[in-house]
């Protein structure tokens, strides 16, 4: 099963090389970056946070797969609820963000490689937090026991994964 | 009263249900897209198309157990028997059943069905074909050539890994089942939709990009190319989650004694193409979104106007597409040396080597896509580099090539049909890896680019190295999968018929292209007449031969005499199992202790079957 879920992730880690490698090679064909006038690159105030929340919410999953292998009911719960509350709020300022940007998908290749590659990130957070969703009340109807605890393990290596993802974009898209 | 005429109302999961759900789907997304965000036709039919999916897997059940799971509900035992295919009749053909060896049955049906539609749709090729000047029109001919184009190379990617694969890799390694049935059975049942749709692209406006779908004809085109290209992802998606089982199934699944270096050569040979399935494949589904997203969301990654970039596209299409071809070729290579030593009884020669080259192969595949692009235009530097690599990737291949001229090489060679494919196999696969040599030079391709060379050459290697493989494949395993012997007088004259008139077919389309006709256009040069008509006569005897391939299987399941477990005296495990086998195959897990090829030794065997201690049973 975890194995599974490995091979899955380096399918995934693919993927999204396929997007980085369209974005650099998109960039560096153009001599300015952004290529059209009057666009400002997105503030870094408001990622910077959302950053540190969801690489703090790694930790979180972390603690809770700690108590899943412990076998501790309540303390599953408690992490993993405050994993599902730090990777929704970074969902929500993810949001917030893509409103109050100013330039849009069709902004050329700016807006397409920004949209699609954050895009395509938000919607494994999406998915990871309907994982953690179904784990957490898995564990609240105390079906995670030290014993079976796999699907914690596995949300939490595909979580991880998304956290990563999640700083190679930040670090190319923003700071870069 | 009420729930029990409800219930009778609503069909059971099943295959009618499925239909159902896609229809109600369909409107759903479609409905919703049109009326509700006031889309464009191609939006809508994505929203729709993505609905449709979405109700088919319900329908069929194909998430009943994972939302069972996620609603921490205990799954009806039943239930989970019956998706397990132990309600056995051919109904669990059409249902959603787990069992690796329906799995595979359905895998193999459906992609020889695939193969008799765009077998066709080249018939209608030749036809338009045969005569200089335009019989039909140029947009029908695109439109078929595409469609023949695009389910063909379905056909290859899936058959031996899908078909064969599926049903025989956990017999090999001595496991009851895959490693995940559920997503097994997921993988299969998102096919039938994805291959509907591209089935109805003349519908659509038909497409006329090939199945290579370069930008900027694919971005412009009409819808029927829209269709192809979410086809297209589906089957992506489908593969990777096959990959992914293939792949835990041979490092998790393995019988006791079952070492990597003793696994049959098949199993190998299936494991680095699904590691290379794996790999490569999210990048194409993504160029694929990408161009997807170009066409309905306005963005403009290969669009050059906006700043964006054409070659990228053909950058990331063959980074797949060309790992895409040992997907579709070693699976065959690897059915070719499962058969060779059965019908030399002798040793597989060099099966480490051989299994090292298979590695070797799927590493250095990564390595060599640009050689489809020395005439797109992109950056000079790059020719001389992935010259070189693609010669050399030559190497591994010619060493596997060997490992089966190694093998016959004084062996006793019994002529069976199989073994009658395998030697049609090396010898199509000798001259399309030869003409490869060709197109592999910088110089000699930039002349040869696309003209018929190019289409003779892959012709050559991938009818050479899948569907030669598959035949080979097909009626070497025949007797295991459906307990009856195929008829041999038919087999050989399915072969003797179908490789003369495939050399028949291909052979005169090197000259043709040597000689400048250009491939993918309806029309050529008049001079060109006589020797199209030949080549479309000799198509169409191809043709009538996959009649007799059909007519003997269908006749031969059907009433053929009945086959003993092990009619070839093969050594690997799924031999050693009633023909067909039971379910979960094995009734006492088997010990291994040794390799599978130790022919010419008597009394020798892989391993033990009972619950015997382990021991060499070889003196």
């Amino acid at each position: 099963m975890l194995l599974g879920v490995k091979l899955g992730i380096l399918s995934e880690v693919m993927l999204f090389g396929a997007l980085f490698a369209a974005y650099f090679v998109i960039r560096g064909e153009s001599s300015e970056w952004p290529p059209v006038a009057g666009l400002e690159r997105p503030e870094l105030l408001l990622p910077g946070l959302n950053t540190a929340l969801l690489v703090s919410s790694s930790a979180t999953m972390q603690m809770a797969v700690r108590a899943a292998r412990g076998g501790d009911r309540s303390r599953i719960l408690r992490w993993l609820g405050v994993t599902l509350i730090l990777g929704g709020i970074f969902i929500l300022v993810q949001g917030y963000e893509f409103a109050t940007n100013g330039f849009g998908l069709d902004a050329g290749v700016f807006g397409s490689t920004f949209y699609i590659l954050t895009g395509f990130h938000g919607a494994h957070v999406l998915a990871g937090l309907g994982l953690m969703a179904i784990v957490t009340n898995r564990a609240r109807l105390g079906l995670v026991s030290a014993e079976h605890h796999t699907a914690v393990e596995a949300t939490s290596y595909y979580w991880h994964f998304v956290d990563a993802v999640w700083l190679f974009l930040f670090s190319t898209l923003y700071l870069l | 009263m009420i729930a029990a005429r409800r219930a009778s109302l609503v069909p059971a999961p099943g295959l009618l249900r499925a239909i159902g759900g896609a229809v109600i789907g369909l409107a759903l997304g479609a409905g919703l897209a049109a009326f509700g965000l006031q889309a464009e036709l191609g939006q809508i039919l994505a929203l729709g198309y993505i609905f449709a999916l979405l109700g088919f897997l319900l329908g069929i059940g194909a998430f009943r157990f994972w939302l069972t799971w996620a609603a921490g509900r205990e799954v009806d035992v039943a239930e989970e028997h019956a998706a397990h295919g132990r309600a056995g009749d051919w109904r669990r053909y059409f249902r959603f059943t787990t069992d690796h060896k329906v799995i595979g049955v359905q895998y193999l049906v459906s992609a020889f069905v695939l193969f008799f539609i765009a077998g066709t749709a080249a018939m209608l090729m030749r036809f338009e074909l045969a005569q200089p000047g335009i019989a039909t029109s140029k947009d029908i001919y695109n439109t078929v050539m595409s469609t023949h184009g695009a389910m063909m190379i379905t056909v290859a990617l899936v058959s031996i890994i899908g078909g064969l694969g599926n049903y025989l890799v956990p017999l090999m390694v001595g496991a009851r089942d895959m490693a995940f049935p559920k997503a097994n059975a997921l993988s299969y049942w998102m096919l039938p939709l994805a291959i509907v749709l591209v089935a109805s692209n003349p519908l659509l406006g038909g497409f006329d990009s090939g199945w290579t779908a370069y930008p900027p004809l694919s971005q412009q085109a009409n819808l029927g190319q829209q269709a192809y290209l979410m086809a297209f992802v589906t089957v992506g998606v489908s593969s990777i989650l096959s990959a992914i089982n293939f792949l835990v199934t041979v490092f998790r699944m393995r019988a006791p004694g079952m070492s990597l270096m003793r696994m049959p050569i098949f199993v190998w040979a299936l494991t680095v193409t699904a590691a290379l399935a794996l790999i490569a494949t999210s990048v194409v589904a993504m160029a694929f979104t990408m161009l997807l997203f170009d066409r309905l969301l306005g963005t403009s990654f290969f669009r050059a106007s906006r700043g964006g970039d054409v070659i990228l596209f053909q950058h990331l299409f063959w980074f797949y597409s060309h790992p895409a071809v040992y997907i579709m070729a070693l699976p065959g290579l690897g059915a070719i040396l499962e058969i060779v030593p059965v019908f030399a009884r002798k040793p597989l020669f060099a099966y480490p080597l051989a299994v090292l080259m298979f590695v070797s192969i799927g590493v250095m595949s990564f390595m060599v896509w640009a050689h489809h692009m020395f005439v797109s235009g992109m950056a000079e530097f790059f020719h001389i580099p992935i010259m070189l690599t693609t010669e050399l990737i030559s190497v591994p291949t010619g060493i596997v090539f060997l490992a089966a001229l190694g093998t016959i090489w004084m062996g006793r060679i019994q002529f069976k049909v199989p073994m009658l494919w395998v030697f049609g196999f090396l010898w199509a696969f000798l001259i399309g890896g030869i003409t490869g040599v060709f197109l592999a030079d910088v110089p000699t391709d930039i002349t040869l680019s696309d003209t018929y060379f190019v289409v003779a050459h892959f012709h050559y290697t991938i009818v050479g190295g899948t569907i030669f493989g598959l035949f080979a494949g097909t009626y070497y395993w025949f007797p295991k999968i459906t307990g009856r012997m195929y008829d041999e007088t038919l087999g050989r004259l399915h072969f003797w018929w179908f490789t003369i008139a495939f050399n028949a077919t291909f052979i005169p389309m090197f000259w043709l292209g040597i000689e400048g006709m250009r491939r993918r256009v309806a029309d050529y040069p008049a001079g060109f007449g006589l020797v199209n008509l030949f080549i479309s006569f000799a198509a169409l005897n191809i043709a009538l031969s996959v009649v007799v391939f059909a007519f003997n299987m269908v006749r031969s399941w059907r009433r053929g005499p009945l086959a003993a477990p092990n009619p070839w005296r093969a050594q690997t495990l799924e031999w050693q199992v009633a023909s067909p086998p039971p379910i979960e195959n094995f009734d006492q897990i088997p010990i291994v202790t040794d390799t599978p090829y130790q022919y010419g030794s008597p009394g020798a065997a892989p391993g033990s079957l009972g619950a015997a201690p382990a021991r060499r049973l070889r003196p």
